[in-house]
């Protein structure tokens, strides 16, 4: 919070300082106008005389039109500047999220990195709100009230000083208690929910077991735990109004008594008395939105640090620019391997020593089990990540020193799980990279997304919606191909792009590739033969080690494993 | 975000409450009880003031004239009324606390059960996070509202009834200052509620528009890299973040003023009770101390009033929030058993079905006109493109749907005419969708079968070659697997269900895309294990992968709700028509 304060509410101290003037003087206002009362019966009364009880009934008057109009300005200038700051802090966070290497990403996770931009900026954003208002108004009449009360009657002043330990005490004590219970209750919760969502998700199988009945008892346990949580941490807070209560009102108790006293020995007035019972009110509302204040605080404090850990979060690839190896690699190869060997956390490989080099214009297969290091390879050619050891090279230079916006320019890419954004087909397949209408229709025909999108009511303008939910697999995995080819690319990365496609649709987008995109280097990655078959290259990958590497006749003969899949799954034996 | 239910109208206000009095009728003698308690600390509560002016019309009179019994009498007299109406108000909370606890019990049980007697087409159009939000948060806002508002209305109603009487007993004339403040306050919070709900509800949309593309780009991060689309995309962040740091403002802006606003018209109130106090004090008709009862009973008479667009707006939001619980209490439950079924006993296994014809919904016919048999112990694969009807076979097999004409026959019986329990009972199946819960492996092996011993769940394991991966895991089939599947991978959950499967001694099969997140060659290796769990059982098979189906002995081939083809492998490949046609494409 502290950094979010000092950096980010800095330009902001001009403003906020005039908003603190303005609620500090309303407040003032608030605090004056119960003294007046006092003032009216204990001078003005005596006196008795009708036209100034008027003269000071007037002054309450503007000093309350004085408090709501100072309130109003100061409460509307908070919300400005908080709206204003948080503003800079969601871009600023965004701006630097949006171009977190994977790594960084890795570290943080997605969710965790949406949820630092959602629930915590929001909570920030209340409490910027919270401590310009509260935070100044609470302790002015706390601190003015005792002030005032010390002034009218100091003797009384010590009954309300004394009091407000004891409150304290209680609402410290309470809340110590009651919070690992709200914490325990919402794990609780927590547990409550999964097994809601559980049983939803599992409907069809407890059904065909018959076991509504065993998912009834269950639920009855979690059920009764969670509510006994409930009961358990309410009770304890509900000590809270009550106790206050009787504060407040033994207070009112000892100041009428010590008040007599005062009042019998000459040293006090009962008006004074009378003003001291409308403090009492005002200063208890003080110490009530305080503690809240102080509530928010541990978790204001917590989103505030994860915004910053995000902030300043630190890119490793993005400082390393490598020079020239030279230029050592065969002119013929177009994308190319040497010895590359990598690992996600430095210890065992997920790649280890891959070799392969391709000339422009063909295709490599990639074939291999699940963790075989398939999608690794392809990470490691786009740069998301840097090798460990070995260089790979496009077009002979080493890709560490291609500025990244060159290198991607270079690519079409289907990732596995590719994300279809909530705009329209053709949106999704320019992506802002405003291509030419005939570029983006030609890579629909080529996609052999034509058919349905024509279908649509409003062709390639029809709206999808978030995560293409009105679309098939097999469509959306057709728009994404379609997104991957529509710039023309000299590198062509399809990872696992087909799974969705039965087998027709499937050879026939491979056949529409090969009329159309002649140049394009092309790599796939693939669970089927049938994909990759026809590939100039393929390799087969086991644990990151390349266990063949050839043409499907060659490994027909040469790679068992590759016999293996191959028979597996075109049911020859 | 939860902000723009928050406003929501309640359509069939009057059958939501009389199904909510219901389950407060339950409860009525402990409710009675917390009205009377109400009355009771709010009466006691109320005579404070009172007492505190007669206090101080005894020390009025002056120094050292003070009377000392008389203050102390008033004293001790607010004492035990303070601490009698606190005691009271602890009492009610806790009474309050225990009946919403069992109001809520009460109805979070009869939504599960609810939940568990649905039939399962309700969960295939109604989205999980809806129905899950409905038995917490609407459940808990009707429970908060039942616990608190309940209580501040009847107690606002008292204090504001009493300190009225209170203050018209005091000074009649001094009452009618409240003609004034009184609607003024109303008329303004009212102008100030209707101007602000639209702007707050806009707020939450925008900030829930805000949350929704950050979602959506953080997850598509990568290929918005791959395509340089970081300074692209910020640009339109930036709108979204604008919009809605204005909506907040704006909100902000009209919101921020209802306090203020009120604390005003408050203020008003006190200086007019000071000066036209102070005038009846000089004429002779008011004492100091009534004025001082009168300034405190002024107090407690504003507070609730500027409470009640609060608890007005909490009410109707609970009562939205009930009419959403209530709807899906209201929903038809899966029809139960009659008598007249019978149970499915010593089952063979033969399948048929006649004429079936079947849709989800009447614009978009299934399944035509579907007729098979399958005899006990054969194995029927189906195979065709997606969406062509595949899984909507089994879901009118285990009778999760029932079908629209036509008929299916176990054994010769109808369908119909057999308990739901043992007709699904009679299937095992593994789904393409595994379904892990939250608990050991050996409870989620043992799910079907509990009586299951170890050997047996270690042999289906073995067979399903998950035993050795159990085997290593440190708490071996102790290790609990968390829902989100984070320990264990899809191909892995897969397996388990299979040993699932193999523990149940169905006499019919349903495999569902069983394999699809098995690697080919762990395929190859379960394979020995699904044949064995194949056989001897009527097997419906759905798959992809043609080369797991080639020696079934019934192929059917459905498209856009027609069988278009059957017999075996070797016949429709003769035939050259849609099945070849699939097969061929593999080699292409």
């Amino acid at each position: 919070m502290k950094k979010i304060i000092t950096e980010y509410l800095k330009p902001f101290y001009g403003r906020m300082a005039i908003g603190i003037f303005f609620k500090f003087t309303g407040s003032i206002m608030d605090l004056i106008i119960p003294s007046i009362l006092a003032l009216i019966i204990d001078q003005v009364i005596p006196l008795n005389q009708p036209a100034p009880i008027f003269y000071w009934g007037g002054v309450m008057v503007v000093c309350a039109i004085i408090g709501m109009v100072f309130n109003i300005i100061a409460n509307r200038m908070a919300a400005r500047v908080a709206s204003d700051a948080t503003e800079i802090i969601r871009h600023d966070l965004f701006a630097r999220v949006i171009y977190f290497s994977n790594h960084q990403m890795d570290t943080l996770t997605k969710p965790s990195v949406i949820s630092r931009l959602t629930a915590d900026t929001y909570i920030v954003h209340q409490m910027i709100i919270r401590i310009q208002r509260l935070g100044v108004r609470a302790p002015i009449m706390l601190v003015g009230g005792i002030i005032i009360t010390m002034t009218l009657d100091p003797g009384l002043a010590m009954v309300l000083i004394g009091i407000m330990p004891v409150m304290m005490l209680i609402i410290i004590l309470v809340s110590r208690k009651s919070m690992p219970l709200f914490a325990g209750l919402q794990q609780a919760l927590d547990g409550f929910v999964r097994v809601v969502r559980e049983d939803i998700n599992g409907i069809r199988v407890i059904k065909a077991l018959s076991k509504t009945d065993y998912e009834k008892n269950r639920f009855d346990t979690i059920n009764t735990d969670v509510v006994n949580r409930e009961k358990k941490a309410r009770m304890t807070v509900a000590v809270i109004s009550p106790a206050m209560n009787i504060c407040l009102n033994l207070g009112l108790v000892s100041v009428v008594v010590v008040g007599a006293y005062g009042v019998n020995n000459g040293t006090s007035e009962v008006g004074i008395i009378l003003a001291f019972m409308t403090y009492f009110t005002i200063i208890l509302h003080a110490v009530l939105a305080l503690s809240k204040l102080f509530e928010m605080w541990p978790k204001a404090t917590a989103s505030a640090e994860r915004i910053i850990q995000a902030l300043d979060s630190v890119d490793i690839l993005a400082v390393q620019e490598v020079t020239e190896d030279g230029e050592t690699v065969k002119d013929d190869a177009f994308v190319a391997f040497q010895n590359v060997t990598f690992s996600y956390n430095k210890e065992e490989p997920n790649l280890d020593n891959i070799s392969f080099a391709l000339a422009k214009g063909e295709t490599l297969g990639i074939i291999g089990e699940t963790g075989a290091g398939k999608t690794t390879l392809l990470n490691l050619l786009m740069r998301l990540y840097d090798a460990d050891a070995g260089s790979i090279t496009i077009a002979g230079r080493d890709i560490r020193s291609i500025d990244p916006r060159e290198l991607h320019q270079k690519f079409g890419v289907v990732f596995q799980n590719d994300m279809i954004f909530e705009a329209t087909i053709e949106e999704n397949i320019d992506l802002g990279r405003n291509l030419s209408k005939e570029a983006i229709k030609k890579a629909i025909v080529c996609a052999g997304a034509k058919a349905f999108v024509d279908e649509k009511a409003d062709k390639s303008g029809e709206q999808l919606t978030i995560k293409g939910a009105n679309l098939s697999g097999g469509q959306k995995q057709r728009i994404l191909i379609a997104r991957a080819l529509a710039a023309s690319p000299e590198i062509l990365v399809l990872d696992d792009a087909s799974s969705a496609l039965d087998y027709q649709t499937d050879a026939a987008f491979r056949k529409a590739i090969k009329e159309n995109f002649d140049d394009t280097t092309i790599i796939i990655v693939a669970q089927r033969i049938s994909s990759i078959k026809h590939a100039d290259h393929i390799l087969v990958l086991e644990d990151g080690v390349a266990i063949g590497y050839g043409k499907h006749k060659h490994l027909m003969k040469s790679c068992e494993i590759y016999r293996e899949i191959s028979h597996s799954q075109m049911g020859v034996s | 975000m939860r902000r723009s239910q928050k406003f929501e109208k309640p359509q069939n206000r009057k059958g939501t409450l009389i199904q909510l009095g219901g389950y407060l009728m339950r409860y009525k003698w402990q409710l009675l009880a917390a009205i009377t308690l109400t009355i009771g600390s709010n009466l006691l509560a109320l005579v404070g003031p009172l007492l505190s002016g007669y206090a101080i019309d005894a020390i009025e009179l002056g120094t050292g004239r003070v009377d000392f019994s008389q203050v102390f009498y008033y004293a001790g007299w607010m004492v035990i009324f303070y601490i009698g109406s606190a005691g009271l108000t602890y009492v009610l909370e806790v009474l309050m606390i225990r009946i919403s606890r069992q109001v809520t019990f009460a109805m979070r049980r009869d939504v599960f059960n609810k939940l568990m007697d649905l039939p399962v087409g309700y969960f295939d159009v109604h989205q999980t996070g809806d129905v899950i939000s409905r038995i917490t948060y609407d459940i808990d806002t009707v429970n908060s509202s039942i616990s608190s508002d309940l209580i501040q209305v009847s107690s606002a109603v008292i204090t504001v009834l009493g300190s009225f009487l209170m203050m018209l007993a005091i000074s009649p004339q001094l009452v009618l200052i409240f003609a004034f403040t009184v609607p003024a306050s109303i008329l303004m919070s009212r102008y100030l509620v209707k101007k602000t709900r639209p702007l707050f509800s806009r707020r939450s949309r925008k900030l829930g528009e805000l949350n929704g593309f950050v979602e959506e780009m953080v997850s598509g991060q990568k290929t918005l890299k791959i395509y340089d689309q970081e300074e692209h995309t910020i640009e339109k962040f930036n709108v979204k973040n604008k919009q809605a740091v204005d909506a907040y403002y704006n909100a902000e802006y009209y919101g921020s003023m209802i306090f203020p606003t009120i604390n005003f018209i408050n203020n008003i109130s006190l200086a007019c009770i000071s000066v036209f106090g102070a005038l009846l004090y000089l004429v002779g008709s008011m004492s100091i101390g009534q004025i001082s009862s009168f300034v405190l009973y002024s107090r407690k008479f504003s507070g609730p009033i500027n409470e009640m667009a609060n608890i007005m707006n909490d009410l109707q939001s609970s009562l939205a929030a009930a009419e959403r619980v209530f709807a899906l209490q209201n929903e038809l439950s899966e029809a139960r058993d009659t008598d007249q079924m019978t149970d499915l006993t010593s089952v063979k296994g033969d399948i048929v079905l006649e004429n079936v014809r079947f849709s989800y919904d009447a614009n978009q016919v299934i399944i035509k006109n579907l007729s098979l048999e399958a005899e006990a112990g054969k194995l029927i694969a189906i195979v065709g493109p997606t969406g062509a009807g595949k899984t909507t076979i089994i879901n009118l097999l285990m009778r999760f749907y029932d079908t629209e004409a036509g008929n299916i026959y176990v054994d010769g019986n109808a369908v119909q005419e057999l308990t739901r329990d043992s007709l699904r009972k009679s299937f095992a199946m593994v789904l393409q969708d595994t379904w892990i819960f939250h608990g050991t492996i050996f409870e989620n092996l043992t799910y079907g079968k509990e009586n299951a011993t170890m050997a047996e769940v270690i042999q289906a394991a073995k067979a399903a070659r998950i035993h050795s991966f159990i085997a290593h895991l440190p708490q071996g089939y102790d290790t609990i697997l968390s829902d989100d599947g984070t320990n264990i991978s899809k191909g892995q959950k897969q397996l388990l269900t299979i040993a699932r499967a193999m523990l149940l001694d169905a006499k019919m099969l349903i495999l569902d895309e069983a394999t699809s997140n098995v690697d080919t060659r762990t395929e190859k290796k379960i394979q020995e294990a699904m044949r064995q769990l194949m056989k001897d059982k009527t097997c419906f098979v759905i798959a992809h992968r043609l080369s797991t189906i080639q020696n079934a002995d019934l192929i059917l081939v459905v498209d856009q709700g027609d069988v278009v083809e059957q017999g075996t492998h070797e016949e429709l490949m003769k035939r050259q028509g849609h099945y070849w046609q699939m097969y061929q494409a593999q080699f292409e």
